[in-house]
Order: structure tokens, then C-alpha cells, then sequence
């Protein structure tokens, strides 16, 4: 069987698309980067969707955080306690529990007991928390000189956060918030190794490694073909955020503008 | 009773592996700025290989991979006089004598005999990143210092332990503070490498059937379980978090930053 066939039989794997049964004996070079390559589309998905809509919230959760009123500080603070505090293994299997029993008795639930809801929201509040708490330290470090310019312009109320404080904190929360994203790929891997059950094999990239590792005994081709596909993956994710990281300094001289330095974290 | 010991387990992996992780950073940030060539590559290139791959890949890796390079070694020296290939196609293929643990072992040998891999993968991985944090403390460390304990006829190695090393840690604690706490959350991530820790007993006990026959009287209580598991992972980081702070506070005293002066002021 040539390298094209196994391509197109096992590209879309992860999607169940394709060639049901996977390999089970003499494993190719070329199976194994094809499947592992096709599991990375969810780890795609989970990372940009949990990403984008984390976003919004770690705005708000930041915000609440720096709020006055403790009705609205207490929930925030409590937000990021809780999800920055614990492993996320263990929020993954909690979470997947916790819909089993909600879906028995509410059927509407039954979404979010599989992988691609149910594991997307525990990752969309997880990474809400982190950047949140990201966003709190930048809102934290604004300079105290834009906000009273802004003041002065007669800036206010929504106009005034638009304009100058929201800008302010993107930026200085930028490279930081890279390390997060990068981190958040990563974190990817861990839906399918907790509670959430890979439907007919449909696994993301590290499944497909840890299949072909358990069936070859051997863990030193499909562990480093995932790491490449990694490595390429952090690469693109620093390149789009470096994108936006200058749209956010343009305003800046030239050698004042800060380079992304890039310090994955290690384990949530 | 055993999902008791589990959590036993668990802090003795914390305890082994949290001054084995520090001794291998030692190692590592030492070899990195050491001056013969081989060594410092050496050290460089440990703290540099864990980064940009995702944990858990690396954990799954370094299991089987020490496993099978630690029956590899017996291999070689136990049985000399084998001739067959040790790698067969998808097969790993050692002499009996050189299995570990040995065959005929009674099963406690078996259990800590993977509890000891785990520790070691640990120790290992958090080692690099332990290492990472020393080198950059040893950098951080005011040229000022050395070059005084240098005027004072001290040689480079009476300078490095009386002077750089005493010094770092202050630089050191925030990243390794930071380190522990994500060593805590890393520990449920010995539930994939085989050990019976509190997530393996945790999905026991609190499922409505047992894999061995017996059924227990209630019904799914995975879930309670896994709250349980959560509310214990955030008291152990508060706790973790207070208690640094206290050394922070005691390291911090009379040194020569920006804590240490605000701590004289306050005393004063």
C-alpha cells in the first residue's frame, strides 16, 4: 500500500472519516505520522475554539477581579482559585462525571458527556482562569499616566476602556498570554487520557501516539513524531500571535517595542 | 482503606520527587555555566529538550523508554551470550534474568518497582525545569557580589558555594514556588503510569460496579468522589501557597533587593 492510499484512508481518522479498523500489524512510518497528524485536528479544534471564546471571558473575569464591589470581586477571585488551583486532570474527569449525572436527568445535557462539547467547556473556563488571571496582572500595571491623559481627553465610562485601558492591557498582557496559548495546545492532549471516551477511535494525536506505542512496545517514533507535530504547531502559534503583538506596539518606537519571548509553562 | 494509602501515595511521590527534581536542576544549572565545553552542553541541552513538548507525552515516553533501557543494561550484563535480536520487529526481548522487576517477584515488587519509574520520570522531567529556574537565579545574582568575593582572593569554587549559592535562592523561590505548585497538580498524572493513586481509586470506588464481580450498594458516586479530589488538590495549594510565603518572607531578609529594603524600612 502506497504512502498516497494511507493518507487518504486514514487522514480524516480523527473525524471518522475513512478506513474504519486501524492498523494492526506492520505499522508503517507513514501510518503513523498520517494518524497522528489526523488526531492533531482536535487538538486544533479544542485549542482555537477554547482559545477565542476564552477570551472574552478572562476580559470580564479580570475585570471583575479588579472590580471595587466584592459582590462582583469575590465571584472572580473564587473563579480563578478554583481553576488555576486544582489539576486540570482532575477538572476533566469531575466535569465528565458531572454531565453523566446531569444528562440522566436532564437528556438535554447529553452533548456535553462527549469529547467535543464537554471537554471544550472545562477547557474554555480553564483557560478563562489563567489568561484571567493574566489580564488582572496587566490591568494592574496600566501606567498610571494613559488613564489620566484619557481623563484628561474627557475620556469616560465605556469610551475610556475602548480607547485606552483595554489597548493597554492586551498589550502588556501580550507575551504572557502567548505562553498561555501555547500552553493551552498542550493541555489539549490530556482530553482523551481523562474521563471523556474516544468514540470509535476517533482520538486526538497523543491517542493515536499512545495506540501505536502500546501495539509496537516501542515508544521512540510515534512520541517524537507527535512532538514534531507540536514543535509546528507552538511555531505557528507564536508566529500569528507575534502578528498581533506588533499591530499592538505599532504605536511605539521602534526599540521600545518588547519581542515575544516565548516560556511555555509546564502542567495545569 | 487502599484509596487511603493512595493519598500516601501521593505525598510520598511529592517527597521524593521534590528534592531529587531540585538535586538533578542543581546538576543541570551547575553543568550550564560550567566552563569545560561537554559539560555545559550537557547541562544546556537537559533543560532545553523537556521544553515545547507536552508533559504528558513526555511522562508516557520516559516510562517505558527508562524500563526498557534499565533491562537493556542488566541485559547486556547478564546475558552475554544471547544472540538473538533484543528488538524483534514490534517485540522488546530481553533474557529473563534481566527482566525487572523478575517474574517470579512477588507483587509489592512489582507495585514499587513502577511507583520508583514514576518518581524517577518525575524527577527527571521537573528536574530540567527545576534547572532552568537555578541557572536563570545563578545569573541573577548581582556581578557585584562575586566580584567582591573575588577581591577577597576567594577561589571560583570557594566563590560559588560561599557567595553564588547561598545568594540564588531568593532569585530562585518564585519560579520554584511556582514549580511546586505545578508539581502538586502534575501528581494525578501517576494514574496513567500505572500506579493505584487516588484517581485510579477515586473511579473505583465511586462507580456503581467494580471491573471484579462485586457491585457496590450505591450508584455512580464518581462524581462526589472527584469533587472530593478537587476540594483536596485547592487546600493543598493554599496551604503550599501560605507556606512559601512565610519563606519568601525569611529568605528574603537582609538581602540586598527591593523586599529585602522594604522589609528593613519596615523593621526600622
Amino acid at each position: 500500500m502506497s504512502c498516497w492510499e494511507t493518507i487518504i484512508d486514514y487522514g480524516l481518522r480523527s473525524q471518522g472519516i475513512g478506513e474504519r479498523l486501524l492498523p494492526r500489524s506492520d505499522f508503517t512510518l507513514c501510518q503513523q505520522f498520517t494518524l497522528i497528524g489526523s488526531g492533531m485536528i482536535w487538538n486544533i479544534y479544542f485549542g482555537f475554539f477554547a482559545l477565542v471564546s476564552g477570551f472574552f471571558l478572562a476580559t470580564a473575569v479580570a475585570l471583575g477581579k479588579a472590580a471595587r464591589n466584592p459582590l462582583i470581586r469575590k465571584p472572580s477571585e473564587w473563579f480563578i482559585f478554583v481553576f488555576r488551583g486544582s489539576p486540570l486532570f482532575i477538572q476533566f474527569f469531575f466535569a465528565y462525571f458531572l454531565f453523566l449525572s446531569l444528562k440522566g436527568v436532564y437528556p438535554i445535557f447529553s452533548p456535553l458527556t462527549s469529547a467535543w462539547a464537554g471537554a471544550l467547556v472545562v477547557l474554555f473556563l480553564n483557560t478563562a482562569a489563567y489568561s484571567g488571571e493574566i489580564f488582572y496582572g496587566a490591568l494592574q500595571s496600566i501606567p498610571k499616566g494613559d488613564t489620566e491623559a484619557a481623563d484628561a481627553y474627557g475620556l469616560s465610562g465605556w469610551t475610556r476602556f475602548r480607547r485606552v485601558i483595554w489597548p493597554t492591557m492586551l498589550r502588556l498582557a501580550w507575551p504572557a498570554y502567548t505562553n498561555e496559548a501555547i500552553f493551552l495546545f498542550h493541555a489539549t492532549t490530556l482530553v482523551f487520557f481523562s474521563g471523556f471516551p474516544a468514540l470509535q477511535q476517533r482520538g486526538d494525536a497523543l491517542y493515536y501516539a499512545n495506540y501505536f506505542a502500546d501495539k509496537t512496545f516501542n515508544p521512540f517514533i510515534p512520541y517524537p513524531i507527535l512532538a514534531g507535530y507540536f514543535i509546528l504547531l507552538t511555531l505557528v502559534v507564536i508566529g500569528v500571535f507575534g502578528l498581533v503583538n506588533k499591530r499592538l506596539n505599532r504605536h511605539l518606537p521602534q526599540e521600545a517595542r518588547k519581542r515575544l519571548k516565548v516560556r511555555p509553562q509546564i502542567i495545569r | 482503606m487502599a484509596m487511603y494509602w493512595a493519598v500516601g501515595t501521593v505525598l510520598l511521590l511529592l517527597a521524593i520527587t521534590a528534592p531529587v527534581a531540585l538535586l538533578f536542576g542543581f546538576g543541570g544549572a551547575s553543568a550550564a555555566r560550567s566552563h569545560v565545553a561537554p559539560l555545559r552542553w550537557i547541562g544546556k541541552t537537559y533543560i532545553a529538550i523537556v521544553r515545547g513538548i507536552p508533559d504528558i507525552a513526555f511522562f508516557l515516553f520516559f516510562v517505558i523508554a527508562l524500563d526498557q533501557l534499565f533491562e537493556y543494561i542488566r541485559h547486556s550484563i547478564k546475558c552475554p551470550d544471547w544472540t538473538d535480536a533484543v528488538w524483534q520487529g514490534s517485540d522488546f526481548v530481553v533474557c529473563s534474568a534481566a527482566k525487572l522487576p523478575l517474574g517470579n517477584a512477588p507483587q509489592w515488587v512489582h507495585e514499587t518497582y513502577g511507583f520508583f519509574l514514576a518518581a524517577l520520570t518525575f524527577a527527571i522531567v521537573f528536574g530540567a525545569f527545576a534547572g532552568n529556574v537555578l541557572f536563570g537565579a545563578m545569573q541573577a545574582v548581582p556581578r557585584g557580589q562575586l566580584e567582591t568575593a573575588e577581591a577577597y582572593g576567594m577561589s571560583r569554587r570557594q566563590t560559588f558555594w560561599r557567595v553564588l549559592v547561598p545568594q540564588m535562592w531568593v532569585y530562585a523561590l518564585p519560579g520554584l514556588s511556582n514549580l511546586w505548585m505545578v508539581l502538586i497538580k502534575a501528581t494525578p498524572l501517576l494514574f496513567l503510569l500505572g500506579v493505584e493513586d487516588i484517581v485510579y481509586w477515586a473511579r473505583e470506588l465511586g462507580g456503581s460496579k467494580q471491573p471484579q464481580f462485586t457491585e457496590y450498594p450505591h450508584p455512580d458516586w464518581r462524581m462526589w468522589y472527584f469533587l472530593a479530589l478537587l476540594v483536596f488538590y485547592l487546600c493543598f495549594t493554599k496551604v503550599s501557597e501560605v507556606v512559601l510565603d512565610r519563606i519568601m518572607a525569611r529568605l528574603t531578609h537582609g538581602q540586598a533587593t527591593a523586599a529585602g529594603e522594604a522589609q528593613r524600612k519596615a523593621a526600622a
